[in-house]
This record gives C-alpha cells, sequence and structure tokens, in this order.
C-alpha cells in the first residue's frame, strides 16, 4: 500500500476568486495578519503494492491529463510515507 | 441537415438546443454521452448545463465521455461542433480550443439578458450575422470567466478568433471582453451566452440566437 498525493493550484497569474473570498472572510472572523489566500485541491490516490518510477511517472500523467488543466493549474505529485 | 446535440449527466439545456436547431430548420438528433458514435449527423452542439455536476472542473470529465472521442476526431476532420457554456468548457478542456474557462470574477452566477458584438461573421455557426452585428442573446453562468495566455490572446485577436464581445460591461471577468471563440478552421466555435434561449419571442429576449443555428445550416449546404 501506498498513498501519493496530488495538489493541484491554479497559475499564479490566474484570479482565484474563492481564494479572495476567504481572504476576504478571515479578518471578518477576527484572523488578522493574513496578506494571500490562494485555495487549491488534494487529491490522495491509494495504490496496491510497491510504488515504482515507473507508477509514478504514470500518475504525473493522470495528473497532466485529468486532476489538473495545464492551461490554468500547476500541479505537484509525492508519495507520502505511511 | 442532422444536427446532433449531445446530453452528459447533468446537461440542461440539450432540450432547448434541439428544439433551436428545429426552429432553424434542420432536424435535430439527440445523441447520448455514452454513443459510440455520432448517429450520421452533419454538426454538433454541447449544451449548457452541469454535466457530471461540475465536478473536478467543469467539463473535464465530460471531456472524457466516450462520445467525445469521435466529437472530437470529427471536429479536426472539419465538422461544425458549437458548444454553449458548458459545451464551451468542455471544448476548452478538450484542447479543440485555446484558454480556459474560470469562476466569475465577482464570484456571482450571473443571469441576464446580454448584449453582444459578433466580430467574426465567418465561422461555420456566425455566418448568417451581418459583421459587426449587435445582438441580445441570454447569459447565465458561475464559470464564465475566459482566461488564456497573453500570448494566445495575441493570436485570437490577430487572426480574427474572437466571435463576439461582451457589450455595456463585463458581467465575469473574461479577458479582452471574451464572449465566445474559434478555432483556425472556424468549424469548431465555443459561445458564454445561450442563443438557444433567444430563438422564441416568447420565452427570452428575442430571437436574435436563431441566426447560430441558421448559419450552420447554411454552411452544412453551401459545403
Amino acid at each position: 500500500m501506498a498513498r501519493v498525493v496530488v495538489d493541484v493550484m491554479l497559475k499564479p497569474e490566474i484570479l482565484d476568486p474563492q481564494g479572495k473570498a476567504v481572504h476576504g472572510a478571515l479578518p471578518r472572523l477576527g484572523f488578522d495578519g493574513v496578506t494571500d489566500v490562494r485555495q487549491g485541491k488534494r487529491f490522495e490516490l491509494e495504490l496496491e503494492g510497491e510504488i515504482s518510477e515507473e507508477r509514478l511517472a504514470e500518475l504525473r500523467k493522470a495528473a497532466e491529463t485529468l486532476l489538473s488543466n495545464p492551461v490554468i493549474e500547476d500541479y505537484t505529485v509525492r508519495v507520502e510515507q505511511q | 441537415m442532422k444536427v446532433g446535440v449531445v446530453t452528459f449527466p447533468g446537461s440542461l439545456d440539450d432540450v432547448d438546443a434541439r428544439r433551436a436547431v428545429t426552429i432553424a430548420g434542420g432536424e435535430a438528433v439527440a445523441v447520448w454521452h455514452g454513443d459510440e458514435d455520432l448517429r450520421g449527423v452533419d454538426a454538433v452542439v454541447l449544451p449548457g448545463g452541469f454535466s457530471y455536476g461540475d465536478y473536478l472542473r467543469c467539463g473535464a470529465i465530460a471531456r472524457f465521455a466516450p462520445v467525445m472521442t469521435h466529437v472530437i476526431d470529427a471536429a479536426n476532420a472539419g465538422m461544425p461542433v458549437l458548444g454553449i457554456c458548458n459545451g464551451f468548457q468542455i471544448l476548452c478542456e478538450s484542447h479543440l480550443l485555446p484558454g480556459a474557462l474560470i469562476r466569475n470574477e465577482r464570484r456571482r452566477f450571473v443571469c441576464r439578458d446580454q448584449r453582444l458584438r459578433i466580430e467574426n461573421a465567418t465561422t461555420a455557426w456566425t455566418s448568417s450575422f451581418d459583421p459587426g452585428a449587435e445582438v441580445i442573446i441570454v447569459l447565465k453562468n458561475g464559470e464564465g470567466g475566459y482566461v488564456a495566455k497573453e500570448s494566445a490572446l495575441d493570436r485570437l485577436e490577430g487572426e480574427g478568433r474572437v466571435v463576439a464581445r461582451y457589450l455595456g460591461g463585463n458581467p465575469n471577468g473574461s479577458l479582452h471582453d471574451i464572449a465566445g471563440i474559434t478555432n483556425e478552421r472556424g468549424n469548431v466555435v465555443g459561445l458564454m451566452p445561450h442563443p438557444e434561449h433567444a430563438v422564441d419571442a416568447l420565452f427570452g429576449p428575442g430571437v436574435d440566437g436563431r441566426a447560430f443555428f441558421t448559419s450552420v445550416l447554411k454552411t452544412l449546404a453551401t459545403a
């Protein structure tokens, strides 16, 4: 068993209205000093068996094809130790 | 002329789109997302709605529906394809059109009668318009902000591939006030506003939307 985590974030130059809404809500609740908020997505992929470089490459492809839209988003793929 | 309208789980405007095709004088054909062929149609409309609940990203899952393989092949071979709203998002996810559509700048769902200028009256879906025509079409979206790289925008503008532009204020933060674009060949058009809701004077702001559907019938007749 292995877990691979894919984090997807909007590219820095792409406007993030959801992050802006969260950023606006924080000081209203008394959480001060936050200068910016960007909201992203986290995927946890549970895998059977051992993780290999080959399988990781395959998952990077999945991240690029389905989990993210490379036109507006960046992604990172990492193995989470359990 | 047969115009197929694809229904995905969560499509909303497929019936209106079929009705618009019929009003324009075409034969509307219902196509299912799981279909393995295009039922012999001459053109395809990807309608508005919330395919697959807008999960992941708008259009991201619909783009991999079985029928889309055939839509993409047909589009690349020159078949006229129109994506309306969610359909536009699917075309961008499919990379048939450049750029992407993101959440509206002001974080509100917009629903209004929208004034547009038809910037390109040479595409398969706009040839019945006068160049520069100003029309009123229903706009309703939550994620209609068109974004693309500066270089892609320059290319779209330079090649006259912006099909329609918002007038009277930008409703959703779209770059360059873009409401619709086309591919290099002019057969694939993505449009955020809904022409299928502007084909009957009783239900909508007017009948300006009809020309999108009469355009494609004319294009097919002369092809």
